[in-house]
């Protein structure tokens, strides 16, 4: 047991996070009954901070990605203080945080399900080539999900399944999340386009053998104002052959 | 394409980390891609600084990240700014990783820790952090040598208090002292009130 004169001098060793488990939980008792020394602390941990943002880094754009999508699945604590949770607005306030949720979801999407993949060309290009090809597009899809002007929409596909679509015009591209969808039957594939006003544009395949989760459409956005999904014969279709599993606009 | 690093303050537009931690603690995801904007950058870095190793340093990023997501319900705006709670957050997962992580091998190269100076030189464009940097890189030079080479090595290279003191071979209220009085020193230079 230190003596409260000692306890007072820990101020800077606790804000940095320097004093042994045992050090640290007397000295916290110590912080509910000291006021000066509960200032003081706020003061060096605000002073860290800034030892903090001195060191500050560019993130690898990748990490973003990486990061959206695990939160859209991960519980938060419920608030220290519940009242405000409780009681009249309590209702709207979860409402409104679950379609956000469904709405912002879509980075998170296909976490859970390993639903869709990254799209492959049919025709046969050597290993190396579609290696190189397909780390680009990792990348590209990386920047479009990262991109400060990306906007999100997810929708219904059929039972059960989502899909999210995430649009960067300034890099006139978007990427499409799937979750849940069901493997397609025998010699079908899903088939995105872009969707021009009413008229389709291939953009390219879900490929449900890859591992990633999301896709980058192919070709640029240019004026389409939404996507649609189809299921096609093995290898695409020039055009879509059949009705459109959904039809989704782009967020605007 | 370069990512901006957002240090927050009062310089960034829009709204500020404080309202977008509110929102987050609300479940919205997309308040929370704007928080992690703002934090990402300086967690990343004081991770690394305290890890050194790059893979590691990201994962307990993401740690600190989704735990800033997990527990916005309760960050109390009464107790200290955003940031503040974030990078608090990140500088006590980073420490917990390299003590359980040397706990067994204990630290090795003791004498290397020494002449380890914080990253202040990690090459940034951003305007904003290199002002920052600059404040704190002259704020640093106020201090004694002993204040300095305690306040980084429990910062920057997340030793405990003893630990310094062995390192340094100085008194334990020596060091609990320096810490204190260094950080105090620290506070008044580079204006901070909180
Ligand atoms: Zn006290």
């Amino acid at each position: 047991m230190s003596s409260t004169a000692e306890l007072h001098t820990l101020t800077g060793a606790y804000a940095l996070h320097a004093l042994a488990p045992d050090e640290r939980a007397e000295f916290e008792r110590h912080l509910e009954v000291c006021p000066a020394c509960a200032q003081e602390v706020r003061e060096l941990a605000a002073t860290t901070t800034r030892l903090g943002l001195a060191v500050a880094v560019t993130p690898p754009p990748a990490l973003k990605e990486q990061v959206l999508r695990r939160i859209a699945t991960e519980r938060q604590e419920p608030p220290k203080v519940s009242r405000e949770s409780r009681g009249a607005g309590g209702g709207a306030a979860r409402g409104r945080a679950l379609s956000r949720f469904a709405l912002a979801a879509c980075l998170a999407a296909a976490a859970g399900f390993g639903g869709v993949a990254v799209w492959q060309h049919q025709e046969a290009q050597d290993a190396r080539a579609r290696a190189s090809d397909s780390q680009q597009r990792s990348e590209a899809l990386a920047a479009v999900l990262a991109a400060p002007d990306a906007k999100i929409r997810t929708g219904e596909l059929s039972d059960g399944a989502t899909g999210t679509v995430v649009v960067s015009q300034a890099r006139d591209k978007a990427a499409f999340i799937a979750s849940g969808l069901p493997k397609p039957p025998g010699g079908k594939v899903y088939q995105l386009w872009f969707n021009d006003d009413g008229t389709m544009r291939d953009a390219g395949l879900l490929d449900p053998s890859a591992s990633s989760d999301s896709v980058l459409m192919a070709g640029s956005v240019g004026e389409a104002s939404g996507m649609g999904i189809t299921l096609e014969p093995a290898g695409g279709s020039p055009q879509p052959t059949s009705d459109p599993l959904a039809l989704m606009n782009f967020p605007t | 394409m370069k990512q901006a690093v957002h240090i927050g303050g009062p310089a960034s537009a829009g709204p500020d980390l404080q309202e977008l931690l509110g929102q987050v603690a609300r479940g919205d995801q997309a308040a929370f891609a704007q928080v992690y904007d703002m934090v990402c950058g300086p967690v990343l870095g004081l991770v690394r600084s305290v890890l050194r190793d790059p893979a590691q340093s990201e994962e307990v990023a993401q740690e600190v990240l989704l735990e800033v997501w997990r527990s916005a319900p309760r960050f109390q705006a009464s107790r200290g700014s955003g940031m503040t709670w974030v990078l608090t957050l990140a500088h006590r997962r980073a420490v917990d990783r390299v003590r359980s992580a040397q706990a067994s091998s204990d630290r090795e190269h003791r004498a290397a820790l020494l002449d380890r100076t914080p990253a202040f030189d990690e090459v940034t464009e951003q305007v904003e952090s290199r002002l920052e940097r600059e404040q704190v890189r002259r704020c640093v030079r106020t201090l004694t040598e002993l204040q300095r080479q305690s306040v980084t090595l429990a910062y920057y290279q997340g030793l405990a208090y003893r630990e310094v003191a062995e390192l340094l071979s100085v008194p334990l209220g020596t060091v609990k002292t320096r810490l204190r009085d260094g950080l105090i020193r620290l506070r008044d230079c580079l204006g901070v009130n909180a």
